[in-house]
């Protein structure tokens, strides 16, 4: 059925690559420009699950296994945590960055670096996770989901 | 955006309602824009007019679930608890001060200290930046934890229930 809709895969096919490459101006041009570590993850989640709403659950799991949006949710926190450590391994209070470069104002702009990474990376893996959670439900028929349910699924990629 | 709410009250139809949400937050995120809060209009937009949607969708589908169900009786119990509640939350945005006031709380507390002094301290022109990541880490921090956490319970409510399944069909596969 999904692959019918020439008109929607042409568009999304055109639209997907600005919406990621705009999620990554956002997620690293944070610090001049609007934007930062949460409107990049979300804008990125989004992207993608057009994708996976145009071409299939289970031609996105092949994108980015489910296994992988789990470690990056992970990694996030891990990330954010982890440099406030480090700041503090470095002699400073928790998430003090200004220790963590020769001078703290490069210290603060690597440190702010790192924490929105990392809050993309667990905005991103979030969405991602609880859409694919979503999706893998039975009777989630609306969102095809593996072969059995939609045999032409596997002919078609 | 009343007349989109106003709608999504009136409408059985729970496709529609979900659309006419997206529809809100659309409109939500222009008015953002307007107000010059650019990251939070990309927010509204992406997640309240986009993920939001689709998610609801996909409950919809799991739900089987196409039309609410139509209460005749008016119960005047919660009724009225929702009119006094919405009555003192007005009264409470009388004692707020106007919208773009210089003398407001707001604007007279912290904020000054960080516009003087964040280019020096912490680095990068954008103000808001310096303030999420630098000023408040902590409280960033803990909004990613919640978002983490979200995600854990999505996973822990339903990814088990899928696991479990799945194994079952692999059983029945073998058999």
């Amino acid at each position: 059925m999904m692959h019918q809709k020439s008109v929607l895969r042409v568009v999304s096919k055109l639209l997907i690559p600005p919406i990621l490459l705009f999620a990554l101006y956002v997620q690293f041009h944070g610090d001049f420009g609007p934007g930062g570590g949460f409107q990049a993850g979300v804008i990125f989640a989004a992207g993608f699950i057009l994708y996976a709403l145009i071409f299939g659950v289970a031609s996105a799991r092949r994108v980015i296994p489910a296994a992988a949006t789990r470690a990056l949710l992970s990694l996030g926190v891990l990330l954010y945590a982890g440099t406030g450590v480090a700041s503090m391994l470095m002699g400073a209070e928790f998430l003090n960055y200004s220790v963590l470069a020769a001078t703290p104002l490069a210290g603060q702009h690597l440190g702010i670096l790192l924490v929105e990474l990392g809050v993309g990376m667990t905005v991103t893996g979030a969405m991602v996770t609880i859409f694919y959670t979503f999706a893998a439900q039975p009777g989630g028929d609306e969102l095809p989901r593996n072969k059995q349910n939609n045999p032409d699924e596997g002919a078609k990629t | 955006m009343a007349v989109t709410a106003v709608f999504m009250l009136w409408l059985r139809d729970l496709v529609a309602v979900i659309m006419l949400s997206g529809i809100y937050s659309l409109f939500a995120a222009m008015i953002y824009v307007v107000m010059d809060a650019v990251d939070v209009a990309f927010t509204e937009a992406a997640v309240g007019a986009g993920v939001a949607t689709v998610l609801m969708l996909g409950t919809l589908a799991l739900t089987r679930q196409g039309t609410e169900k139509v209460h005749k009786t008016i119960s005047w119990g919660p009724l009225s608890l929702v009119l006094v509640t919405g009555a003192v939350l007005i009264y409470g945005t009388l004692d707020m001060p106007r919208y773009g006031d210089p003398n407001a709380p707001v604007h007279s507390h912290v904020a000054p200290r960080y516009i003087e002094r964040s280019a020096s301290e912490v680095g990068p022109p954008n103000i808001v930046t310096s303030v999420l990541a630098s000023y408040r880490g902590y409280d960033t921090l803990g909004e990613t934890a919640v978002v983490f956490t979200a995600a854990i319970g999505v996973l822990v409510i339903l990814g088990r229930r899928n696991r479990r399944q799945r194994k079952k069909a692999k059983r029945e596969d073998a058999t």
